[in-house]
């Protein structure tokens, strides 16, 4: 365990030193992530403004608090490993990962906290900003539901983690993930909150979001910090992200053992 | 017509290796392969475009054998060679060996380990270094990567200081530890692979092409290391190279696989003579090069540039006679590339020579 800690450390300096190499990318890399979601925004205040203000109940300044609330999670939850793993297989660099005696998961774990910390510099003072020109409405927001918040947050990050490792696992068996990244990503953009709160979606549609794992990494998180959620509902939220995350991260395990399995049956 | 034929090469080697010592200190081999047998299986198409649409719903494959039912022991601080021309399975040996790949069928047997299950206790004890693969992390300084294999590999605080201190001064390191890695130049590169690769004082060094691309000096230095570091600390190191002074200067054994088979297991002075009977003279003259037959085959003439192989006993006669004759105005004598001498060695074989004076003792 203490090992373990002195690998998150050792990690966590040396990717802050790797990244600040690169500066002006991971600036390039930021205002993407905080443009995205100021899309979304933009889009739906004019919705509901054509509408006479509001859409099923979310005036201008409701999207603009959801919006924003929503920059920050998805920065937190966020992965590239779907992308990283292709490389790694590819290019052979998880060999020599494979013959480290700690577990190449360790190393991206840390790596992603650490980038997240980074960016958190540009992202937190980009939402003020945007929280000024965009006026959200916060009044939904209680101690209670801040403070359920945190928890919802850490498992949304471990949640989303796992299932991203997991379908970055694909690239041991498909030449090109692309198509297979390109999917997922749609799916998670409509069914986790990400570009329509799911209170918009069609009803049939709204409940097999709910009950797939991509709205407790996104939508969760975000509805229960403004206040959107009973606590009967916050709480079935909680057990639901714990349950997915327990099947991932079994799943997960699984998947791993058989594609180290095929990685090393044709060629590492 | 070729015997090489090496008999009991184990039982030899490993007699020869603890000549000197006591016979209580002959421990059991460190590496044990047992009919090791790697088959992959590759997708298969004939060129075109019906032939691409017909891939779609049919595939078709083919079996192909990178190793095939290979065995041998390494005793505890042996240097081996490996040796084979491209492709022969060398590489996938090496991975197999250092726990990368799954083979097929066989055993295999590492300080105690079956290398494929990768147990840390394991892994904490042996390195491989594939020479491009780069283990250094690109952006940073290769002193601050060094750092992160000591937390990795738990090195305690004192042995890491003084191993560092060892490596950087036997690789003279010293300049280049406060370099990022991707301003190195490939030697410097290779060299902060191999220390960063022997931290943790492996015990068992799996060595891919530990010279690919460098210069002769570089080379030099490289193997110079790798020898001391062996004896230092009485490390096992199984090599391969196509460089035949590699080879030379460090293995007194060497294993020559081909087609994935294992094809002589023996010292290395046999060795040498049989598979390296030739020199190569390359020239370069002035004018036409004339009729150079009569001092050996030619390999390449050209006006001014000639390349010439005679027999090793020959070759100080022929450079002679070479000087006197033509106005050679640089000459060189080497030996052929090592890849290329056993490339004909069992081109040879396939014309006629019989397979089982090649097939080893064992």
């Amino acid at each position: 365990m203490n090992d373990l800690l002195a690998l998150y450390r050792a990690q966590f300096r040396t990717t802050i030193a790797e990244q600040l190499q690169y500066r002006g990318g991971l600036a390039i890399w930021t205002i993407g992530l905080v443009l995205e979601p100021v899309i979304y925004l933009a889009v739906w205040s004019t919705v509901a403004r054509s509408q006479g203000g509001a859409v099923a109940g979310f005036g201008a300044a409701d999207f603009a608090a959801y919006f924003l609330v929503a920059l920050v999670v998805n920065q937190a939850t966020f992965t590239w490993i779907m992308w990283e793993m292709e490389y790694w297989i590819r290019q052979g660099h998880l060999s020599p990962l494979l013959l480290r005696p700690v577990h190449p998961i360790h190393r991206q774990i840390a790596v992603n906290l650490t980038f997240k910390l980074l960016t958190l510099t540009v992202v937190v003072p980009a939402a003020l900003i945007l929280g000024v020109v965009f006026r959200p409405n916060f009044a939904g927001i209680e101690p209670w539901t801040a403070l359920a918040f945190i928890p919802a947050l850490v498992l949304a990050i471990a949640l989303r983690f796992a299932i991203e490792w997991t379908l970055a696992l694909a690239a041991f068996w498909i030449t090109r993930v692309t198509a297979v990244n390109q999917l997922y990503y749609v799916a998670f953009l409509f069914l986790s909150g990400q570009a329509v709160p799911l209170l918009l979606l069609p009803g049939p549609v709204k409940a097999a979001a709910e009950w797939l794992p991509f709205y407790r990494t996104l939508g969760f998180p975000v509805e229960l910090l403004l206040g959107r959620l009973s606590p009967q509902d916050a709480a079935v939220g909680i057990v639901a992200q714990v349950g997915w995350l327990a099947v991932m991260v079994v799943l997960l395990n699984a998947v791993w053992a058989r594609g180290i399995r095929q990685y090393s049956a044709v060629g590492a | 017509m070729l015997d090489l034929r090496a008999a009991d090469v184990n039982s030899a080697s490993i007699a020869r290796f603890t000549l000197g010592r006591t016979m209580d200190d002959i421990r059991r081999p460190v590496i044990c392969v047992r009919d090791l047998h790697k088959a992959y299986s590759v997708p298969e198409r004939e060129a075109g475009l019906a032939a691409s649409l017909r891939s779609l719903w049919r595939r078709q494959t083919r079996e192909v054998t990178a190793v095939e039912r290979i065995s041998f022991d390494v005793a505890p601080g042996e240097i081996v060679g490996f040796l084979g021309p491209n492709g022969a399975g060398k590489t996938t040996t090496l991975k197999m060996l250092a726990g990368l790949l799954h083979p097929t069928s066989g055993e295999v047997d590492v300080l105690g380990f079956t290398p494929w299950r990768r147990e840390p206790a394991y892994l904490r004890q042996m390195t491989l270094v594939m020479g491009q693969r780069n283990q250094l992390v690109w952006d940073i300084p290769v002193a601050d990567s060094y750092e992160l294999n000591r937390v990795i590999y738990a090195i305690p605080d004192d042995q890491y200081r003084r191993t560092l201190d060892e490596l950087a001064d036997l690789l003279e390191l010293d300049p280049l530890l406060t370099k990022p890695v991707r301003n190195l130049s490939l030697g410097e590169r290779m060299k902060c692979e191999l220390a960063g690769a022997l931290l943790h004082r492996p015990r068992v060094l799996f060595l891919d092409e530990p010279t690919l691309g460098l210069d002769v000096t570089a080379q030099r230095r490289i193997r110079a290391f790798i020898a001391d570091y062996a004896t230092r600390h009485d490390a096992t190191v199984l090599l391969t190279s196509h460089y035949m002074a590699d080879v030379e200067a460090l293995a007194e054994r060497v294993i020559v696989i081909h087609h994935g088979a294992l094809r002589f297991d023996g010292p290395l002075d046999g060795l040498i003579e049989r598979f390296s009977p030739f020199k190569t003279l390359t020239l370069d003259f002035e004018g036409a090069p004339g009729d150079l037959g009569r001092f050996g085959e030619v390999i390449e003439a050209a006006d001014g540039h000639a390349v010439v192989r005679v027999r090793k006993a020959d070759a100080a006669a022929a450079t002679a006679r070479l000087l006197a004759e033509l106005p050679v105005i640089d000459l060189s004598v080497a030996d052929p590339p090592v890849d290329e001498v056993i490339d004909r060695v069992f081109s040879d074989e396939a014309a006629g020579a019989a397979d089982e004076a090649i097939e080893v003792a064992s």
